[in-house]
């Protein structure tokens, strides 16, 4: 099949390429923009680690083709903070722990940054819930339930 | 409360506290480097051609029409490939052990699903699995030995030479122990314990890029130890260690996966000696959790003998595991341990076991995270089912025979020397932090209700910071660079662990600087000293002695620089927060920079006997053969006996690894393992069908526990220090051995009430309900 031309805004910048149909949007990002940090975990969609912003949603980048999100504002891990300014949520995840060997994190960060966007004020319950599509091996996920109770607080202390 | 890392370096004193790690803010923002990350001009990308029969004679490959797609390279065979080995052994085991058969692809006959046949190179990932699809191979199926439980009376071989398919046994005791012992003692309890399949699964999978270019070769890995990434290769390869460099930054976890370089890993740096450009392969999760290797499969009888009063006569276990097709490495030694830990943290006096490894049809065995925690699992599953038998509750049997202080040092009956280990008091701090007596309160009035709670406890000792050969030492550079900045470099192999944040809190204590002053560079062998990596729960121990043995050559020459140039003697020189001071007239002092800058930038201005330049490097040799590890673990949970489903309550660890560098990486380690124990015992099971075909290759049939399933987890910390440096013992592997029989244990107490007796992991609803309707019927 002929490659396809796409345009995705990628954290801002726009980015155009010629892509085969069948390339995922995963590829894409971590290929054709450099932006290694999206990781490929299982890559049929349950490991949660390459999860991007599509629009604003939590979407596996592993499970959608780059043309699908031709058109769409993608925001991957390097756009969510840099290493000198975390965000709150990349703090709190550095504050209580969160992270071991770190290859599940980018998708943990950006589930967690959709999540507390749309559940500011979450119970331990709808945390569980919310993350149960991430999977980590390091930590039990010990850290990272208190790193996203952390973050709520903070976020709700900054905004009450 | 987290002490900030950039706060006040007045008291700098690292060790101990919760510091930040440095890893962090690369991880948490998408700037690591994991080896899928590493782009090479040129490079090529490799996809294997794996075996779909559990065992097939392969009488040919054909490439052709792989070979005609646009993009590919080239397609190797067994014929390309496995000539080309020139000795292959690993390190842990030597090269004077009768090793079991490992070809680097597959010769004349596949063994397993998932068996690599050929090796495809093309342009792109994307192609090289297309050509991959392309390659034929013409397999005469064969009768599979799918279940290692019964080859020994199977017809077939997994490999000639192997009769009845024992890969190996060993035994240690008088092996009519339990024959002796039994007629006089009060109580026999024996049960057999099978244990499924369940797997390292590290979030990364296996991934390596291999460079040859010039006569040298570059490889990019994703290990838990690069010298031995190197060591490996040089052997397989027949080149000289300095013409290797093995480079990795950041690996995705390990757990085990990552510590022997494994067929597929060897095949890609073969294969990249014949192909013009840089050779990647990245597994994809389906060949991991098909190819990547099997542990924790196996099974055993245990017994033990009990006086009247519950005190422990006798302990014997006959073992027997599954091995696979291609153990890695050498399976037999590493399964001795399951009997010689098998008396574990109590007063046995006389203990004997056998162990078989057998060989199957199905992935390979490799290390996982307390290799031979089947001795916890068969001990403490065999204690509470003796406990219930006697009409002694499982805790208080436990107490008339744990290991008091008086009692060390002690031998164990099998001859493992027990030192510096504390059974009876992570036991009472744990069952204190429950409440126990609370607890069986609380159990008896929901039992009135209809509902089943259960409490299970699981203790274990471990050795860990093994002295074994290569494992026995490590080294340490340290350079405080002209300015006074300081780069501490070891050999690393951190997959999670924390090693970086390790070696740079360790450095800063050792030479009194301020920890964001010190940085560390870790996995090239290019430039760090020899090391073996991650593994046996060693990075701790050996760190601390390897930077302070180097820091101490350095301090001395830090001082003997300022003493000099501040007139003083050597012995009033005090070093602290980053300035060298005279002991009472703290306004005389030199900054490290400043001695730094004399030391690169004026060696003239330092008297002869003084080497210019601030850079040590340093060797440390392990004090004991092992640094005793232990902790109990206690888990309360309630089975809905309708559907089976159980639901962990609470999850307290108390354990002693000796003081703890970082409270937070050792809890981590802790947790983590905790929940892959949890997950081994109630949800994980790398499954075959009875032909032989893996039924556990993707995420939706192999089931890791989420978020949603696990436990808030509770710690105890008891430090006795070890026999090393700063008295640091190993925490990696811990919870992963003490979690599934915590977890069993408290199933089955929760259960108790229906009389039914668990051997059988994992426990699923399924299985629960099962036993309920078994008991039932009788």
């Amino acid at each position: 099949m002929a490659d396809v031309e796409v345009e995705i805004r990628v954290n801002g910048q726009p980015r155009r390429a010629s892509v085969e149909p069948r390339r995922t949007l995963a590829d894409f990002l971590r290929e054709q923009c450099g932006l290694t940090g999206t990781h490929l975990g299982c890559e049929h969609g349950v490991c949660g680690a390459c999860t991007v912003l599509v629009d604003g949603d939590a979407v596996r980048s592993c499970l959608v083709f780059a043309v699908q999100a031709e058109g769409a504002e993608v925001t991957t891990i390097e756009g969510i903070g840099a290493p000198d300014e975390l965000s709150p949520v990349q703090a709190a995840f550095r504050d209580h722990h969160g992270l071991q060997c770190g290859f599940c994190t980018p998708g943990f960060v950006v589930s967690v940054t959709a999540f507390l966007r749309d559940h500011p004020n979450p119970t331990d319950d709808e945390i569980r819930d919310g993350l149960s599509g991430n999977l980590c091996r390091c930590t039990g996920y010990q850290g990272i339930l208190a790193a996203v109770r952390a973050a709520a607080a903070g976020a709700q202390a900054t905004t009450g | 409360m987290v002490p900030q890392m950039t706060g006040p370096t007045s008291a700098a004193r690292y060790a101990g506290t919760r510091v930040h790690r440095v890893e962090d803010a690369r991880l948490l923002t998408g700037y690591g480097t994991f080896v899928d990350d590493i782009t090479r001009p040129g490079m090529l990308h490799a996809c294997f051609v794996r075996s779909p029969f559990p065992r097939a004679r392969i009488d040919g490959v054909h490439a052709t029409e792989a070979l005609a797609l646009d993009g590919v390279h080239a397609v190797f065979t067994a014929a390309d490939i496995n000539p080309e080995v020139h000795e292959l052994w690993y390190s842990i085991m030597g090269k004077d052990i009768p090793d079991t058969p490992r070809p680097l692809l597959a010769e004349g006959e596949a063994r397993f699903v998932g068996d690599p046949v050929a090796i495809v190179v093309a342009g792109s990932r994307y192609v090289a699995e297309d050509a991959a699809e392309l390659v034929e191979v013409d397999y005469e199926p064969l009768e599979p030995v799918v279940d290692y439980r019964s080859a020994r009376d199977a017809s077939e071989l997994v490999h000639e030479g192997y009769e009845k398919n024992v890969a190996g046994r060993l035994r240690g005791g008088n092996k009519d122990l339990m024959a002796e012992v039994g007629p006089s003692a009060a109580h026999v309890v024996s049960e057999t314990i099978h244990q499924q399949a369940y797997v390292a699964c590290p979030m990364e999978t296996r991934g390596i890029v291999a460079e040859w270019s010039g006569g040298e070769m570059t490889i990019w890995a994703g290990t838990q130890a690069p010298h031995e990434v190197r060591a490996v290769c040089s052997r397989v390869l027949g080149l000289p260690e300095h013409r290797i460099r093995v480079i990795m930054r950041d690996t995705g976890g390990g757990f085990g996966q990552k510590v022997a370089p494994l067929r597929e890993d060897l095949c890609v740096m073969v294969a990249a000696r014949k192909v013009p450009a840089a050779l990647k392969w990245i597994e994809d999760r389906r060949e991991n959790l098909m190819a990547a290797g099997q542990a924790r499969h196996e099974h055993g009888t245990a017994s033990m003998a009990f006086a009247e009063d519950g005190t422990i006569l006798a302990a014997n276990i006959v073992h027997t595991q599954d091995v696979g097709a291609y153990p890695t490495p050498w399976p037999v030694g590493t399964a001795a341990a399951v009997g010689m830990i098998f008396p574990g943290p109590y007063r046995v006096p006389q203990a004997a076991w056998a162990t078989t490894s057998m060989f199957s049809n199905t992935a390979g065995r490799i290390a996982y995270r307390g290799p031979w925690q089947f001795e916890t699992v068969a001990r403490e599953l065999l204690l509470d089912i003796a406990a219930r038998r006697m009409d002694i509750d499982p805790v208080e049997l436990r107490r008339r025979n744990f290991l008091a202080a008086d009692d060390l040092p002690y031998a164990m009956a099998t001859g493992m020397p027990l030192d510096h280990i504390s059974p009876r008091e992570v036991f009472e701090h744990a069952l204190e932090l429950l409440d126990h007596d609370a607890f069986r309160e609380e159990q008896a009035a929901a039992r009135e209700q209809g509902r089943y709670l259960g409490v299970g406890t699981s203790s274990y000792v471990e050795p860990t910071t093994s002295a074994m050969g290569a494992f026995g030492t490590e080294g340490a550079t340290i350079r405080v660079e002209p300015t006074g900045k300081v780069n501490v470099y070891v050999a690393g192999g951190s997959t999670g662990n924390s090693l970086e944040t390790t070696a740079v809190q360790l450095t800063a204590d050792a030479l009194g600087v301020a920890i964001e002053d010190v940085n560390t560079i870790q996995g090239d062998t290019a430039v760090t000293p020899f090391g073996l990596g991650t593994g046996g729960s060693r990075s701790g121990s050996m760190i601390a002695g390897a930077v302070g043995t180097t820091a101490r050559t350095l301090r001395e020459r830090i001082i003997a620089i300022a003493a000099h140039k501040l007139e003083a003697a050597v012995e009033d020189i005090e070093l602290a927060d980053g300035r060298a001071t005279v002991r009472g007239t703290p306004t005389a002092g030199l900054s490290i920079a400043e001695i730094a800058h004399t030391a690169y930038f004026d060696a003239a201005s330092l008297p002869p006997d003084i080497e210019p330049g601030l850079e040590a490097s340093g060797r440390y040799r392990a004090e004991a053969m092992s640094i005793w590890a232990n902790a109990t673990h206690v888990c309360t949970c309630e089975v809905d006996v309708t559907t089976g489903m159980v639901t962990i309550l609470r999850y307290i660890v108390s354990e002693d690894c000796g003081p703890m560098i970082n409270p937070n990486v050792v809890e981590g380690q802790i947790d983590g393992g905790t929940v892959q124990g949890i997950g081994g015992a109630l949800y994980e099971h790398l499954a075959y069908d009875e032909d032989g075909n893996p039924i556990a290759a993707t995420f939706v049939d192999y089931l890791m526990p989420t978020i949603a399933e696990v436990p808030v987890i509770e710690h105890g910390h008891i430090e006795t220090p070890g026999p090393g440096p700063g008295g640091y013992k190993g925490v990696g592997e811990g919870g992963a051995i003490g979690a599934p029989p915590a977890v069993i244990n408290a199933v089955a107490d929760a259960l108790s009430p229906f009389g039914v007796t668990i051997t059988d992991l994992p426990v699923t609803p399924a299985s629960i309900v099962a036993l309920l309707d078994e008991v039932r019927a009788s």
